[in-house]
């Protein structure tokens, strides 16, 4: 009998145990919130950003901080779990109160996250390339649209001369998205309809509502897609445009190798490729494929040279637990990470204040920052006019640039833009 | 037998007293603002991983079917209404067109015909009941019909929850692929961002979660209860005494779906998202694991096990981002080495810890009594 009271009794006790508990800010800091996947599916991708932005508040807080005030901070992990990205997000915002968030990696964390920033009045900073059709007031989109990536990349390849195009993708909104925009623009450039690949998908009414070739999350399989690549680039400069995501790179790029189609012949430009990803890659399987971003490491400007030394330094020397030390390098997302830290630094001291409505206020009105990749300008539409990189991939996962689009407007409402 | 009735009269007690905690006063202090919106909303959130764990716990510790594919339950509970919830954004989203945002993002310019109905609250929670209980009913038939148990059965349920998965992660399936169901706006007319609505969803998950506790726990008192916990615990017995084992598998199976579907619908609203990663095969062994640290084969302890862990979950991945896998894999493996039976063991253990060294002589004094020889006596002559 005892031990059941007992039990309940626990139940009670863990119970209020669980619900006590908030921690007050000092009133020399401001609490900054940052929300990535450490563990889990992501964790790969988005600990870099964590470091790179840890980085970015130590040389801010050695320069003085924001308005005088030292960034403190709040790293919490989303593991990869998008309901568990909701309830942190409320822990930012509701519990902590944080002035800013820096965070997310894929477009469904963000959709995640997006009702508890709406309905809180927060700020989110977000950095990694999506699929657009989105402009929420309480985002910044750091991130490239999908006109400063997919579309200059699409120039550049008919520019080249290439006349067909294979459009191929993991199976989620980015990709479907992205390849709906590109069917339009190549379109609208005059590349006929049987010269893109991948397949379409129509409605009842014969409206196209898919373009491209789709495979699941974690696909291994590539011999048949591969094979079917291999026929659709017989008799024409062919390139295929790739949004494949994470690991299925490594099965497609092998299965690519196998058939005998190189660089050369049948060029792949990827958009989720980046330096920070040839780490998990076989570079040297990928030599001469393409990427285009808004930023290369390999860029040659000072402001890039000094960030790319700070940060190796800063990784040689921290002692904040979990990071990586070995063979660190920096890509386009850690880039643009880097950049919102310093963007909203300069929304906060425009605006003399914390209060969101002001910083947004601030960024609104177009504020400009040198970054590595050259000058970003914040725009009305929350998004950021950058320029765009087109690269090659070399044998050590570095790109070499090829070609520069300077100062391209971030548009986030692309799909009916082009018309033939 | 009077002291069984005190017992229950001391059990009655308790469990009135936490569920009038959470049901009134919890919600009381929130309403007053001593108890903040983003912990009820927690709150609510762990009460109905509560009703997943029991769920479980009625399959793996009550009937020792140890089923993998509950995070499935829940999940279609969660997209039955997250497809009502859906319909009730109007044209409030994204591309202010009077069809989900997925949708426009696809292609389409109409609602395709099987989202229609879902514009009723009725039929949305008709089918929470019905889609999960008929799956339920058609797969465990099959399966207890051809008297699969044991492991097999485990892989089985596996191998749904992820087929499941997989279709649903495709954007074909016209259920919104990878992102799924978010930025819900409506229930019945309430604004979910209202502290007001999130507090009614909680009392709803609390008022839920009490009623299920109560029947199961007045249903394993019953014959059934019994014959449930003899197929566990011997099944070859139970079916050579004449007793149907698969019917009564079948119903448990049915009944412990529709739990995880009536969780998985209150948790969608509370938590503001259902995607296809939610009926992994991981979420479900999560569930499990829940069971296993609160304790199987009890009703209390899936229900600690559920809030215990998570409430370590949310705790920790603020506090310790880069450890805190490390110290829930930590807590597992000494659940599983040195407590065995769970959170809910601990008191027992302690007294018996406690008994061992306090009073050797009482013990002693109570084994060497001769009170049982009267007894033995008296049923003697009615021999």
């Amino acid at each position: 009998m005892i031990s059941k009271i007992t039990q309940f009794v626990s139940v009670g006790a863990v119970a209020l145990g669980a619900m006590v508990g908030s921690v007050k800010a000092a009133d020399d800091t401001v609490k900054v919130g940052v929300l990535h996947s450490l563990s889990g599916t992501m964790a790969i991708s988005e600990t870099s950003l964590r470091d790179v932005l840890l980085f970015t508040f130590d040389e801010i807080n050695a320069k003085g901080g924001v308005l005088g005030k030292k960034i403190e901070p709040v790293v919490v992990d989303g593991a990869s779990n998008w309901p568990l990205f909701a309830e942190k997000a409320k822990q930012l915002l509701e519990q902590d109160k944080v002035a800013v968030t820096f965070g997310c990696w894929t477009s469904v964390s963000r959709k995640s996250v997006l009702p508890v920033y709406e309905k809180n009045n927060g700020l989110l900073f977000y950095p990694v390339q999506y699929e657009g059709q989105e402009e929420s007031q309480n985002v910044c989109y750091t991130a490239e649209a999908v006109n400063q990536q997919a579309t200059p990349a699409i120039d550049y390849l008919l520019k080249q001369g290439f006349t067909k195009f294979y459009l191929i993708g993991t199976d989620y909104v980015y990709p479907q998205t992205t390849n709906l925009v590109l069917l339009e623009y190549l379109l609208s450039k005059g590349v006929p309809i049987e010269n893109i690949g991948g397949g379409f998908k129509k409605d009842d009414s014969g409206k196209i509502i898919s373009a491209g070739k789709y495979t699941p999350f974690g696909h291994t399989d590539y011999q048949q897609i591969v094979a079917e690549i291999k026929q659709f680039s017989a008799g024409g400069k062919t390139a295929v445009v790739s949004t494949l995501n994470g690991d299925t790179n490594v099965p497609f790029f092998k299965e690519y190798a196998a058939s005998g189609l190189t660089a050369e012949t049948v060029p792949v430009v990827s958009f989720s490729i980046a330096e920070d990803e040839f780490r998990g890659l076989p570079a040297k399987q990928l030599v001469g494929q393409l990427g285009c971003w808004t930023y290369f490491q390999s860029i040659k400007s000072e402001e890039n040279k000094t960030f790319v030394k700070a940060f190796k330094k800063w990784i040689k020397t921290t002692t904040v637990p979990g990071i990586v030390k070995e063979g660190r390098v920096v890509d386009s997302p850690m880039v643009l990470s880097y950049d919102g830290v310093y963007l909203w630094k300069a929304a906060v001291e425009k605006a003399g204040s914390f209060d969101v409505d002001k910083v947004r206020a601030a960024w609104k009105s177009g504020l400009s920052f040198d970054g590595p990749g050259g000058k970003v300008t914040t725009q009305p539409n929350m998004h950021l006019t950058k320029n765009v990189f087109i690269g090659e991939s070399k044998a050590d996962g570095q790109f070499k640039i090829l070609e520069e689009f300077k100062d391209v407007y971030g548009e986030p409402w692309l799909l009916g833009k082009f018309k033939k | 037998m009077s002291s069984l009735s005190t017992r229950h009269k001391a059990e009655l007690i308790a469990v009135g007293l936490i569920a009038l905690f959470f049901i009134v006063i919890f919600p009381l202090l929130n309403a007053h603002g001593l108890v903040s919106d983003f912990t009820i909303n927690l709150w609510g959130k762990y009460l109905c991983y509560a009703l997943l764990a029991i769920s479980v716990d009625l399959l793996w510790g009550y009937t020792g079917l140890l089923s993998l594919g509950q995070a499935l339950f829940f999940s279609l509970g969660g997209y039955m209404m997250g497809m009502y919830l859906m319909r009730m954004i109007g044209d409030l989203g994204q591309y202010h067109k009077p069809i989900p945002d997925f949708l426009v993002f696809l292609g389409w310019t109409e609602l395709p015909k099987f989202w229609k109905p879902f514009d009723s609250f009725p039929f949305a929670f008709s089918l929470i009941l019905l889609l999960p209980g008929l799956l339920a009913l058609v797969f465990g038939f099959l399966a207890f019909r051809s008297r699969i148990k044991g492991v097999y059965f485990s892989i089985l349920t596996q191998a749904l929850t992820y087929g499941a998965s997989l279709m649903f992660f495709r954007n074909d399936m016209l259920m919104g692929g990878n992102n799924g169901f978010t930025d819900f706006k409506f229930i019945l007319g309430h604004d979910l961002r209202q502290p007001a609505t999130q507090r009614g969803l909680f009392i709803v998950t609390a008022v839920v979660l009490l009623l299920v506790y109560a029947s199961l726990r007045l249903l394993s008192h019953t014959k059934f209860g019994l014959v449930q916990r003899a197929i566990r615990d011997g099944e070859n017995r139970v079916l050579f005494s004449g007793y149907a084992t698969a019917h009564f598998k079948l119903f448990i199976f049915v009944v412990a779906a529709l739990i995880a579907s009536i969780g998985g619908a209150l948790y969608v609203p509370q938590v503001g998202i259902i995607n296809p990663s939610e009926m992994t095969p991981d979420k479900s062994l999560e569930a499990v694991v829940w069971c296993a640290v609160g304790g199987r084969g009890t009703l209390v302890g899936p229900i600690l096990g559920a809030i215990g862990v998570n409430s370590l979950k949310s705790w920790a991945s603020r506090a310790a981002p880069d450890y805190w896998l490390v110290i829930l894999g930590g807590l597992f493996v000494v659940v599983v080495l040195l407590l065995p039976g769970g959170i809910v063991s601990i008191p027992a253990r302690l007294k018996a810890f406690a008994q061992r060294f306090r009073r050797p002589p009482e013990v002693a004094a109570v084994a060497a009594a001769p009170a049982p020889t009267p007894v033995v006596s008296e049923s003697k002559p009615s021999v």
